[in-house]
């Protein structure tokens, strides 16, 4: 697959990296659709106003630190520290699930205080914490996937300093979902 | 990905991809069904392009016979259309479907696949000289997932409900409601499906497009030296990334609405006296969302023909192009503005009038870039070495269109005519010539003028020019009557108008229009019999057939997978060199250094000798 990436070509990044952060680029456009619907929504009145489910505070902590380990396991690769990289790609899945988990009960927790996806009762401003909350768990378990397969790679011994390409698109990605869940929270918290 | 050390065995492995060019003999699925090879990918995206371009133009012809011939009986389509056609007449919601249909199939799968699909696959690499695009894989999944796409809405014409029927901008309520109208039962919900699959199908594409030609370059190719084809594709696939997944978003919220019982775009609404749960959603929402793609997507599909359109002039006119940073520049400046200007499709939502001038300001903006390029355009004929090619009829041809259809631009971008004109024919004449017909004429100067490269063989000049000439008359003959009956206040998307006092006056000029409607569609017949039999018996092209300057013309007539069999020839000079004075032939490629070309150089290009 990277057959036809020739020595003699311009750029300096890789370019699976740089098709990365161009997939990156677009799920931002996606969230940016969303948080501005939300905003011209809301202005609009006739908005349900509640609070936020305590989870929310859990899973940012949660997501911190699972972006902590990996960005660890990234170093401990680039020092050829293995057994220490399988750790904290284990770690981060374990962090990444639980907050995974997280976010199904502040749903939970939703409902309860009868805020609701959809049917008679709802209201969009319900709606749209769903919407956001599950379009950004969908992109976490995307996450877990790759997550997986590099935790894999790492067994096999692929992954070290001479090979931190999957490693390195690892980390970027996580970190970029860590960081669209900071920016959502903190959204959440102003516009609520 | 490859599990190898990348970073130390990617040298070795391309040593061995230059010496034997096919070191493992790939069976027939590998190379003609899911090849990762960056032709035979723009080749699928062309043929599926045809097929649906005729299916497009088939239903835009099934509803302009309703139109020319209102109150005549059609039992003869009974056989193709079935119970659509009911004694003799249309189903009037049938007709929505048509028109829906006709809309999605051309915007979307023709010139948005179709165009950037094919030429974007097929001119990047060998234009700025790769191998291949970044990920051959995922290119071969954009296709495929285009192709599922295509499938999806295929069958959604066949469903006994109909395909979608609330017009290709899917407004809700009407698109959200499956009580509302036939077309939005099952057949908008495939449409959704169909299109979620294609914007995803779109992103992987425009993902590798800008990577290459970020990363990939040849050696010499700086991003001035590029053809202005390459900027244009390179433009497109960024206003793609950054539009689609907006429209994958009010696509999602509408599903959610449809299927799950939100209330994001519905409030209010009562069918038959029942008021429905839904409160509390804003129909103008969506219509943002859907415009803030919808706005740029014009321009992804005008772009790409800009872009084959200057290389074509500039080679057939034997002369640089005229002001090519200008050429950049303006294209960098409609896809900026592309961005800024969504809400002048919605002057009649009832927006703020201070907001609907600021919008408006924006889009007049627009003007000033068109018409720098129009400008160079014309001043890159001026005085030319003309050489009437049939691509080059083609992209005369676009120029004219886009001038006559751009003009109208200027006058529906002002939000005080918009209010008579909005939803008229108008509407219908402005876009179908300025971004319908221009981005086909782009297409069609695309296809002649590569197609050598293609399939190694030429095209029949002379089936071109009677295309092109049947095409250009009819294209006018349609469309310009249609402002007219725009003027006048002739709504779009009217099944039936012969009850209104105030058209029945039309009936002879909409006959006229649908006779246009069908000479033009009869008139593609001659392309597609010229385009198959070209590729089979057509006469075997040279290896540089237009003596064209940029870098597809020195691989081989038949270039295998990896493109050049050596290595990857070198930049040396922009792609422009025609008829420079002192040079010994009218051409001189972009791989002939400098110090080659001592007579021909000038001044300030001496120190690169």
């Amino acid at each position: 697959m990277v057959a036809n990436i020739d020595n003699n070509t311009t750029g300096g990044i890789h370019p699976l990296k740089f098709s990365l952060w161009l997939i990156i680029l677009s799920i931002v456009m996606m969230f940016g659709a969303f948080t501005s619907a939300y905003i011209v929504r809301r202005a609009e009145g006739n908005w349900l106003e509640f609070d936020l489910p305590q989870m929310f505070i859990i899973n940012t902590v949660l997501i911190i630190l699972s972006s902590v380990t990996m960005q660890w396991a990234n170093n401990a690769a680039k020092k050829d520290n293995l057994s220490l990289v399988k750790i904290m790609l284990a770690l981060t899945m374990l962090l990444g699930a639980g907050f995974l988990f997280g976010q199904l009960s502040a749903w939970d927790n939703l409902v309860q205080n009868n805020v609701y996806f959809g049917g008679t009762s709802s209201n969009p401003a319900g709606s749209f914490l769903y919407v956001l909350t599950g379009v950004h768990g969908f992109h976490l378990i995307t996450g877990l996937i790759f997550l997986a397969i590099v935790l894999m790679a790492s067994f096999k011994y692929k992954v070290h300093s001479k090979n931190m390409l999957r490693l390195q698109l690892c980390t970027i990605y996580w970190h970029f979902l860590g960081g669209l869940w900071l920016y959502l929270y903190f959204f959440l918290q102003v516009n609520h | 990905m490859s599990s190898t050390d990348i970073a130390i065995h990617q040298t070795d492995m391309h040593h061995g991809h230059d010496e034997h060019e096919h070191h493992h003999d790939q069976n027939f699925f590998e190379k003609y069904i899911f090849s990762l090879d960056h032709k035979v990918i723009a080749k699928q995206y062309l043929f599926m392009g045809i097929a649906w371009a005729f299916i497009g133009g088939f239903m835009s012809i099934l509803f302009r016979l309703q139109l020319g011939w209102p109150e005549a009986t059609f039992t003869f389509l009974e056989p193709i259309l079935g119970q659509w056609v009911q004694n003799g007449k249309l189903d009037p919601e049938f007709y929505l479907a048509l028109v829906t249909m006709h809309g999605t199939i051309m915007v979307f799968f023709v010139l948005t696949a179709g165009l950037s699909g094919t030429f974007s696959n097929f001119l990047i690499p060998l234009q700025i000289g790769a191998r291949d695009m970044a990920s051959g894989f995922m290119n071969m999944l954009s296709f495929w997932i285009f192709f599922l796409a295509s499938v999806i809405m295929f069958i959604s014409i066949f469903l006994e409900t109909g395909p979608a029927a609330g017009g290709w901008t899917i407004y809700p309520p009407l698109s959200a409601l499956p009580q509302a109208i036939k077309g939005s039962g099952t057949g908008m919900t495939m449409w959704l499906i169909s299109m979620a699959l294609f914007i995803v199908s779109q992103l992987l594409g425009g993902v590798n497009y800008i990577t290459t030609v970020i990363n990939l370059r040849t050696r010499g190719m700086s991003m001035t030296k590029l053809p202005l084809t390459i900027w244009a594709f390179f433009l497109t696939a960024i206003l793609g990334l950054l539009s689609f997944p907006v429209l994958l978003s009010a696509a999602l919220l509408l599903i959610f609405d449809r299927s799950f019982g939100t209330s994001f775009f519905l409030s209010d609404i009562y069918i038959a006296g029942e008021a429905l749960s839904q409160t509390g959603g804003s129909a103008i929402l969506f219509q943002h969302l859907f415009w803030f793609l919808g706005h740029p997507e014009v321009y992804i599909v005008i772009l790409p023909a800009f872009g084959l359109v200057s290389e074509v002039i500039a080679t057939n006119a034997r002369k640089p192009i005229f002001g090519y940073r200008a050429m950049i520049g303006s294209m960098l400046g409609i896809a900026v503005l592309s961005f800024v200007v969504w809400a002048h499709h919605m002057f009649v939502t009832g927006m703020n009038p201070f907001l609907g001038s600021v919008f408006m300001f924006l889009t007049l903006i627009i003007a000033v870039p068109s018409a720098v390029k129009v400008f160079n355009w014309l001043a890159t004929l001026w005085r030319g070495n003309i050489r009437f090619t049939a691509a080059m009829l083609f992209a005369i041809g676009f120029v004219s269109l886009f001038i006559s259809g751009g003009l109208t631009g200027i006058i529906l971008g002002n939000s005080a005519l918009d209010i008579q004109l909005h939803d008229t024919y108008f509407v219908v004449a402005h876009f179908h010539l300025v971004m319908g017909a221009a981005a086909f004429f782009g297409m069609f100067c695309g296809v002649y003028h590569w197609f050598p490269k293609m399939f190694g063989r030429m095209m029949d000049e002379k089936l071109g020019f009677v295309h092109f000439w049947l095409t250009f008359i009819a294209v006018y003959l349609v469309f310009m009557p249609m402002h007219y009956v725009g003027i006048a206040g002739f709504p779009r998307r009217y099944y039936n108008w012969t009850g209104f006092e105030a058209f029945n006056i039309f009936t002879d000029l909409n006959t006229f229009i649908s006779i246009a409607a069908i000479l033009g569609f009869a008139a593609q017949f001659i392309f597609l019999f010229n385009f198959i039999y070209s590729i089979f018996k057509g006469r075997r092209a040279t290896l540089n057939p237009w003596h064209s300057n940029t870098l597809e013309w020195t691989t081989p007539i038949n270039p295998g997978h990896g493109n050049w069999p050596g290595e990857i020839p070198a930049v040396y000079r922009w792609p422009y060199d025609y008829s420079k004075p002192g040079a010994a032939e009218d051409f001189i490629p972009q791989t002939v250094p400098f110090s080659q070309t001592q007579s021909s150089n000038l001044p300030q290009e001496r120190v690169l000798e």
